[in-house]
């Protein structure tokens, strides 16, 4: 079943601003995971927020769960490329924010509190955080504090997971332990991700299916299925299928450059 | 002792160096040159009459103090409403915004017979004139903190489902706390100087009132002790604010000293 779907859709900002992306379709299946790369400025962001239901589309319909997008869609959950994590808080506090928001959730939160914080202090401890609970966000490193972040967006089991970049601010090995965190979080329990991105091997390690949008106005160019077995080791990106898949990707982008 | 522990100390101690100091050089100054004491008394001559008139002051120092806070809390009341509806509404923020800068142009004395006319002399306009003066910065840091909101993290909470209300609680006013807790320290001082500007245009209470007796009598070592006194009741009050500001937004200095 397909849990996103776009038909056609266009987008600009203000009244006649230029197309930010133009009549794409695209679908993502419930448990996929899809990232979209492209150059800067491409409209990936624009996406996001589409399928979210932050802003409309101008042109075209968006569906998400079989209903079509109006208004902000509950239930959602964002990861950015800043951690996001409010400095008054602790890490455990931060992390169970969606609990008291969230319509399923914010009810019960002062009961179930103690069964809450366990379910923080789980998610945690799966992302490697165990003991960091009562540290402040300022107290953690670039990368914990994105660990921090994803699991804020995944405390409440959203339908969905958006991941705007969420890599981009860090240093190359700490984003690849990262990968491997998302790869096991998905792995054990397969949730719907869309990944924006412009990190082609980051796109072909974690994604079922890529796809590369061009810039200015954004469209899709290719779908790119990604074949490769799960679950993927670190070393397969050293392999030469992997290589072969990001070449291809990247040859596209080369076009587009050039293109443009 | 060791270095580190030598240079806290002189942390600590500085502002009393330096205010010994600073009394040494005046006393001095008026020493050298024979200063007359209707011109500009020595700090010794200050002391005088402090004790001379201690059970006075102590009792004109208790009125303004009165007054000042009562206006301050009004202000803090008050300022912390408009500031709220002014930050969270770009309508309201357009609208109020030109009306309230025009307001707080207007020298606050001039404003002060109008309230005598209203209220009579004494404690009513003092208050009244405290509150006047001291509610700008409020409004104005409350709005700042609250517009100043970053749009991602707005986007986090909507996307969570968040209402207005659960926006404001969760995340913007804890955010604004700093810029509030800053406006406090500002608005203690000039709340001072509005209810000592009404006791000296229109009060037979308070030390604006006590100085301008006592100047009009030559009496200047009174006049200076009136004032010395208006600044240490406003030193206090500032370092009060300073205190509950460190308890309550430690994390935003990082828990460290707020300076570079």
């Amino acid at each position: 079943m397909d849990l996103v779907e776009f038909e056609n859709v266009s987008m600009r900002y203000g009244e006649d601003g230029p197309l930010a992306i133009e009549n794409i379709s695209l679908s993502v299946k419930e448990n996929e995971f899809v990232a979209v790369v492209g150059p800067s400025g491409c409209g990936k962001s624009t996406l996001m927020k589409l399928v979210t239901g932050l802003a409309p589309p101008s042109d075209g319909y968006v569906y998400l769960g079989g209903k079509q997008v109006a208004g902000p869609q509950k239930g959602v959950g964002m990861a950015f490329q800043a951690s996001n994590l409010l400095p008054w808080r602790t890490t455990l506090e931060n992390v169970l924010l969606p609990l008291e928001i969230v319509a399923e959730y914010r009810h019960k939160f002062r009961r179930e509190k103690t069964q809450f914080e366990e379910l923080g202090r789980a998610l945690l401890k799966r992302v490697g955080l165990a003991g960091c609970e009562h540290k402040y966000p300022w107290e953690l490193s670039g990368g914990m504090q994105q660990r921090a972040s994803i699991c804020r967006a995944l405390i409440h089991r959203p339908s969905l997971l958006m991941l705007d970049e969420p890599f981009g601010a860090l240093d190359a090995f700490t984003r690849e332990e990262l990968w491997c965190m998302v790869r096991d979080l998905w792995q054990e329990e397969p949730f719907t991700v869309v990944l924006v991105t412009h990190d082609l091997r980051e796109a072909v390690f974690l994604a079922d299916t890529v796809y590369v949008m061009s810039k200015g106005p954004g469209r899709i160019l290719v779908r790119k299925p990604v074949n490769l077995p799960r679950p993927r080791e670190l070393s397969v990106t050293y392999t030469d299928p992997f290589a072969d898949l990001v070449f291809e990707l990247r040859d596209h982008i080369g076009r587009i450059r050039e293109g443009s | 002792m060791t270095l580190a522990q030598r240079k806290r100390l002189l942390m600590k101690a500085s502002p009393w160096l330096l205010l010994v100091f600073l009394i040494l050089l005046w006393e001095l100054v008026c020493f050298a040159f024979q200063v007359p004491d209707y011109l500009f008394p020595a700090p010794t001559e200050i002391w005088g009459s402090w004790l001379e008139y201690r059970p006075q002051i102590i009792e004109h120092a208790t009125q303004t103090l009165f007054t000042t806070v009562v206006g301050f809390a009004l202000a803090v009341a008050f300022g912390l409403v408009l500031g709220m509806l002014v930050g969270s509404s770009p309508v309201i923020y357009k609208a109020v915004y030109p009306l309230m800068v025009g307001f707080n142009s207007i020298p606050k004395v001039a404003f002060v017979p109008v309230l005598v006319v209203w209220f009579g002399i004494g404690t009513v306009p003092a208050i009244l004139t405290a509150f006047l003066i001291s509610f700008f910065p409020v409004v104005v840091n409350m709005a700042t903190g609250l517009a100043t909101l970053e749009p991602e993290l707005q986007d986090v909470m909507r996307s969570l489902g968040a209402s207005r209300i659960d926006i404001l609680k969760k995340v913007a006013l804890p955010r604004s706390m700093p810029y509030f807790f800053a406006s406090l320290k500002v608005a203690i001082t000039l709340a001072f100087v509005g209810s000592v500007i009404s006791e000296t245009v229109a009060s037979n209470v308070g030390i604006g009132y006590l100085m301008l007796s006592a100047s009009s009598t030559m009496d200047m070592g009174l006049v200076f002790a009136g004032l010395v006194v208006i600044g240490v009741m406003g030193v206090v009050m500032y370092e009060v604010f300073a205190l509950v500001e460190r308890r309550m937004t430690g994390w935003a200095t990082r828990g460290s000293d707020p300076a570079f």
